[in-house]
Protein backbone atom coordinates (compact mmCIF):
# COMPACT_ATOMS: atom_id res chain seq x y z
CA UNK A 1 0.00 0.00 0.00
CA UNK A 2 1.06 3.69 -0.65
CA UNK A 3 2.04 6.06 1.95
CA UNK A 4 2.43 9.58 1.62
CA UNK A 5 6.53 10.41 2.11
CA UNK A 6 7.48 14.69 1.30
CA UNK A 7 6.79 14.97 -2.14
CA UNK A 8 6.36 11.12 -3.00
CA UNK A 9 4.12 8.14 -3.24
CA UNK A 10 6.30 5.59 -1.99
CA UNK A 11 4.54 1.51 -1.50
CA UNK A 12 6.64 -1.51 -0.77
CA UNK A 13 5.67 -4.55 -2.94
CA UNK A 14 7.09 -7.91 -1.96
CA UNK A 15 7.58 -10.69 -4.93
CA UNK A 16 4.21 -11.71 -4.89
CA UNK A 17 2.32 -8.35 -5.05
CA UNK A 18 4.49 -7.38 -7.92
CA UNK A 19 4.14 -10.66 -9.90
CA UNK A 20 0.56 -9.77 -9.76
CA UNK A 21 0.58 -6.56 -10.46
CA UNK A 22 2.69 -7.32 -13.78
CA UNK A 23 0.10 -10.04 -14.92
CA UNK A 24 -2.16 -7.75 -14.81
CA UNK A 25 -1.11 -4.96 -16.43
CA UNK A 26 0.83 -6.82 -19.30
CA UNK A 27 -2.80 -8.45 -19.59
CA UNK A 28 -3.85 -4.89 -20.01
CA UNK A 29 -1.77 -4.12 -22.84
CA UNK A 30 -1.93 -7.50 -24.43
CA UNK A 31 -6.19 -6.07 -24.65
CA UNK A 32 -4.56 -2.66 -26.02
CA UNK A 33 -2.03 -4.16 -28.39
CA UNK A 34 -4.95 -6.08 -30.40
CA UNK A 35 -7.52 -4.64 -32.61
CA UNK A 36 -10.45 -3.16 -30.79
CA UNK A 37 -13.14 -4.93 -31.47
CA UNK A 38 -15.81 -2.78 -30.07
CA UNK A 39 -18.61 -5.27 -30.16
CA UNK A 40 -16.49 -6.57 -27.01
CA UNK A 41 -18.03 -5.03 -23.71
CA UNK A 42 -15.03 -4.56 -22.04
CA UNK A 43 -13.76 -2.76 -25.13
CA UNK A 44 -17.12 -0.63 -25.00
CA UNK A 45 -16.40 0.37 -21.46
CA UNK A 46 -12.56 1.47 -22.27
CA UNK A 47 -13.61 3.25 -24.75
CA UNK A 48 -17.43 3.91 -24.60
CA UNK A 49 -19.07 5.57 -27.33
CA UNK A 50 -19.02 9.71 -26.74
CA UNK A 51 -22.89 9.66 -28.51
CA UNK A 52 -24.80 6.32 -27.12
CA UNK A 53 -28.39 7.17 -28.78
CA UNK A 54 -25.55 7.97 -32.22
CA UNK A 55 -23.19 5.39 -33.26
CA UNK A 56 -22.49 6.83 -36.68
CA UNK A 57 -21.27 10.11 -34.48
CA UNK A 58 -19.71 7.99 -32.40
CA UNK A 59 -17.82 6.63 -34.49
CA UNK A 60 -16.82 9.36 -37.09
CA UNK A 61 -15.39 10.95 -33.55
CA UNK A 62 -13.88 7.87 -32.65
CA UNK A 63 -11.55 8.47 -36.07
CA UNK A 64 -10.02 11.21 -34.32
CA UNK A 65 -9.54 10.36 -30.68
CA UNK A 66 -9.24 6.71 -30.44
CA UNK A 67 -5.36 6.42 -31.61
CA UNK A 68 -4.45 9.03 -28.87
CA UNK A 69 -6.91 7.43 -26.58
CA UNK A 70 -5.34 3.90 -27.15
CA UNK A 71 -1.78 5.30 -26.91
CA UNK A 72 -2.57 7.04 -23.35
CA UNK A 73 -3.63 3.74 -22.25
CA UNK A 74 -0.56 2.11 -23.27
CA UNK A 75 1.75 4.85 -21.86
CA UNK A 76 0.15 4.71 -18.32
CA UNK A 77 -0.04 0.90 -18.49
CA UNK A 78 4.27 1.08 -19.77
CA UNK A 79 4.48 3.96 -16.71
CA UNK A 80 3.20 1.46 -13.93
CA UNK A 81 5.59 -1.74 -15.73
CA UNK A 82 8.54 0.42 -16.04
CA UNK A 83 8.41 1.84 -12.12
CA UNK A 84 7.72 -1.82 -10.75
CA UNK A 85 11.09 -3.45 -9.54
CA UNK A 86 9.96 -7.20 -11.33
CA UNK A 87 11.37 -8.95 -8.32
CA UNK A 88 9.41 -6.73 -5.50
CA UNK A 89 10.72 -3.56 -3.39
CA UNK A 90 10.07 -0.33 -3.03
CA UNK A 91 8.54 2.43 -5.59
CA UNK A 92 8.45 5.93 -4.95
CA UNK A 93 6.63 7.73 -7.39
CA UNK A 94 6.67 11.43 -7.87
CA UNK A 95 2.99 13.30 -8.93
CA UNK A 96 3.04 12.86 -12.60
CA UNK A 97 3.90 9.06 -12.00
CA UNK A 98 1.51 8.07 -9.30
CA UNK A 99 -1.22 9.93 -11.54
CA UNK A 100 -0.84 7.31 -14.51
CA UNK A 101 -0.35 4.78 -11.75
CA UNK A 102 -4.23 5.44 -10.58
CA UNK A 103 -5.25 5.65 -14.64
CA UNK A 104 -3.60 2.28 -15.07
CA UNK A 105 -4.64 0.33 -12.09
CA UNK A 106 -8.08 1.83 -13.59
CA UNK A 107 -8.32 0.02 -16.57
CA UNK A 108 -6.92 -2.98 -14.63
CA UNK A 109 -9.70 -2.90 -12.29
CA UNK A 110 -12.38 -1.95 -15.40
CA UNK A 111 -10.70 -5.06 -17.06
CA UNK A 112 -11.14 -7.27 -14.01
CA UNK A 113 -14.17 -5.60 -12.59
CA UNK A 114 -16.29 -7.01 -16.00
CA UNK A 115 -14.86 -10.38 -16.14
CA UNK A 116 -15.61 -11.28 -12.73
CA UNK A 117 -19.10 -8.88 -13.20
CA UNK A 118 -18.57 -6.79 -10.39
CA UNK A 119 -22.11 -4.75 -10.11
CA UNK A 120 -22.81 -1.78 -7.87
CA UNK A 121 -24.24 -3.78 -5.33
CA UNK A 122 -21.63 -6.19 -5.41
CA UNK A 123 -20.35 -7.58 -1.87
CA UNK A 124 -16.95 -8.31 -2.38
CA UNK A 125 -16.90 -10.45 0.78
CA UNK A 126 -19.48 -12.19 -0.36
CA UNK A 127 -18.57 -13.07 -3.21
CA UNK A 128 -15.26 -14.48 -2.03
CA UNK A 129 -17.38 -16.26 0.32
CA UNK A 130 -19.40 -18.17 -2.10
CA UNK A 131 -16.30 -18.52 -4.65
CA UNK A 132 -14.31 -20.10 -2.02
CA UNK A 133 -16.96 -22.21 -1.31
CA UNK A 134 -17.59 -23.33 -4.41
CA UNK A 135 -13.64 -24.02 -5.33
CA UNK A 136 -11.00 -22.65 -3.69
CA UNK A 137 -8.54 -22.83 -5.83
CA UNK A 138 -10.52 -21.36 -8.91
CA UNK A 139 -9.79 -18.73 -10.91
CA UNK A 140 -12.56 -16.87 -9.82
CA UNK A 141 -11.53 -16.72 -6.30
CA UNK A 142 -7.71 -15.79 -8.02
CA UNK A 143 -8.85 -12.87 -9.96
CA UNK A 144 -11.42 -11.49 -7.13
CA UNK A 145 -8.41 -11.34 -4.59
CA UNK A 146 -6.50 -9.35 -7.03
CA UNK A 147 -9.27 -7.41 -7.43
CA UNK A 148 -9.73 -6.57 -3.98
CA UNK A 149 -5.77 -6.24 -3.68
CA UNK A 150 -5.91 -3.58 -6.59
CA UNK A 151 -8.53 -2.05 -5.05
CA UNK A 152 -7.30 -1.31 -1.89
CA UNK A 153 -3.75 -0.44 -3.48
CA UNK A 154 -5.32 2.41 -5.83
CA UNK A 155 -7.59 3.86 -2.63
CA UNK A 156 -4.38 3.98 -0.52
CA UNK A 157 -2.36 6.00 -3.69
CA UNK A 158 -5.22 8.49 -4.29
CA UNK A 159 -5.12 8.76 -0.21
CA UNK A 160 -1.29 9.20 -0.43
CA UNK A 161 -2.05 11.91 -3.71
CA UNK A 162 -4.21 13.59 -2.04
CA UNK A 163 -3.31 13.84 1.54
CA UNK A 164 -0.13 15.82 -0.62
CA UNK A 165 -1.99 18.21 -2.54
CA UNK A 166 -4.19 19.16 0.82
CA UNK A 167 -0.88 20.79 2.17
CA UNK A 168 0.12 22.90 -0.50
CA UNK B 1 -35.58 49.98 -41.89
CA UNK B 2 -34.27 49.32 -38.60
CA UNK B 3 -37.98 47.93 -37.02
CA UNK B 4 -38.12 45.66 -40.21
CA UNK B 5 -35.23 43.57 -38.44
CA UNK B 6 -35.17 42.02 -34.95
CA UNK B 7 -32.77 43.87 -32.89
CA UNK B 8 -29.11 42.82 -32.97
CA UNK B 9 -26.90 42.80 -30.49
CA UNK B 10 -23.54 44.08 -32.01
CA UNK B 11 -20.71 41.94 -30.67
CA UNK B 12 -17.10 43.75 -30.10
CA UNK B 13 -15.22 40.62 -31.57
CA UNK B 14 -16.71 39.30 -34.84
CA UNK B 15 -18.04 36.30 -33.75
CA UNK B 16 -17.80 32.56 -35.57
CA UNK B 17 -21.21 31.53 -36.48
CA UNK B 18 -20.95 28.15 -34.75
CA UNK B 19 -19.59 29.85 -31.40
CA UNK B 20 -23.32 31.70 -31.53
CA UNK B 21 -25.01 28.14 -32.39
CA UNK B 22 -23.42 26.96 -29.37
CA UNK B 23 -24.00 29.42 -26.96
CA UNK B 24 -27.85 29.28 -27.69
CA UNK B 25 -27.44 25.36 -27.08
CA UNK B 26 -24.49 24.62 -25.00
CA UNK B 27 -23.48 20.68 -25.10
CA UNK B 28 -22.56 19.01 -21.69
CA UNK B 29 -20.40 16.20 -20.65
CA UNK B 30 -22.20 13.61 -18.68
CA UNK B 31 -20.36 10.50 -16.44
CA UNK B 32 -22.31 7.84 -15.72
CA UNK B 33 -21.99 5.70 -12.54
CA UNK B 34 -20.58 2.20 -12.56
CA UNK B 35 -19.60 -0.19 -10.47
CA UNK B 36 -15.65 -0.41 -9.86
CA UNK B 37 -14.72 3.25 -9.98
CA UNK B 38 -13.78 4.35 -6.49
CA UNK B 39 -15.75 7.00 -4.97
CA UNK B 40 -12.03 9.11 -4.07
CA UNK B 41 -10.80 8.71 -7.38
CA UNK B 42 -14.04 9.57 -9.30
CA UNK B 43 -13.58 12.27 -6.54
CA UNK B 44 -9.79 12.82 -7.82
CA UNK B 45 -10.41 12.81 -10.94
CA UNK B 46 -13.09 16.20 -10.85
CA UNK B 47 -10.93 17.64 -9.53
CA UNK B 48 -7.50 17.26 -11.53
CA UNK B 49 -9.40 18.02 -14.60
CA UNK B 50 -11.85 19.94 -14.32
CA UNK B 51 -10.46 22.28 -10.94
CA UNK B 52 -12.97 21.61 -9.03
CA UNK B 53 -13.04 22.50 -4.77
CA UNK B 54 -12.61 19.20 -3.06
CA UNK B 55 -16.56 20.33 -2.22
CA UNK B 56 -17.67 20.31 -5.49
CA UNK B 57 -15.80 17.47 -7.32
CA UNK B 58 -17.48 15.33 -4.16
CA UNK B 59 -20.82 16.60 -4.73
CA UNK B 60 -20.48 15.63 -8.34
CA UNK B 61 -19.33 12.57 -7.61
CA UNK B 62 -21.98 11.93 -5.28
CA UNK B 63 -24.77 13.00 -7.38
CA UNK B 64 -22.94 10.24 -10.17
CA UNK B 65 -23.29 7.20 -7.76
CA UNK B 66 -26.90 8.23 -6.37
CA UNK B 67 -28.11 9.69 -9.10
CA UNK B 68 -26.75 7.50 -11.89
CA UNK B 69 -25.39 9.85 -13.60
CA UNK B 70 -23.68 14.10 -13.13
CA UNK B 71 -23.29 17.07 -15.73
CA UNK B 72 -19.70 17.76 -15.13
CA UNK B 73 -19.05 20.35 -17.61
CA UNK B 74 -20.64 22.40 -20.26
CA UNK B 75 -19.86 24.58 -23.23
CA UNK B 76 -18.73 24.20 -26.64
CA UNK B 77 -19.70 20.90 -28.42
CA UNK B 78 -15.64 20.42 -29.46
CA UNK B 79 -14.84 21.37 -25.63
CA UNK B 80 -17.20 18.81 -24.89
CA UNK B 81 -15.86 15.90 -27.16
CA UNK B 82 -12.27 17.14 -25.39
CA UNK B 83 -13.43 16.63 -21.84
CA UNK B 84 -15.40 13.04 -22.58
CA UNK B 85 -11.95 12.03 -24.01
CA UNK B 86 -9.82 13.42 -21.43
CA UNK B 87 -12.13 11.69 -18.65
CA UNK B 88 -11.88 8.30 -21.00
CA UNK B 89 -8.24 8.06 -20.47
CA UNK B 90 -8.95 8.57 -16.55
CA UNK B 91 -11.32 5.51 -17.50
CA UNK B 92 -14.59 7.32 -16.33
CA UNK B 93 -17.80 6.28 -18.86
CA UNK B 94 -18.72 9.92 -20.25
CA UNK B 95 -20.47 10.58 -22.72
CA UNK B 96 -21.92 14.22 -24.42
CA UNK B 97 -25.26 15.68 -24.60
CA UNK B 98 -26.84 18.61 -25.98
CA UNK B 99 -28.13 20.44 -22.34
Amino acid sequence: MFVRKGDACVGHFDQSAAAVLQQVMIEVVALLSEQLDHDDPLVARLFPDVYPDDPETSEDLRRYTEADLKSAKLDQAGALLAALPPGGGEVRLDEEQAEAWLRALTDARLALGMQLGIRDDTDLIEEMDEAVLHDPVSVRVAQLSVYAYLSELQESLVEALMGGSRLT
Amino acid sequence: MGRMAAPQVTPVETPDTDEVAEVDRPWVTIVWNDPVNLMSYVTWVFQKLFGYSREKAERLMLDVHHKGKAIVSSGARERMEHDASRLHAYGLWATVDKS
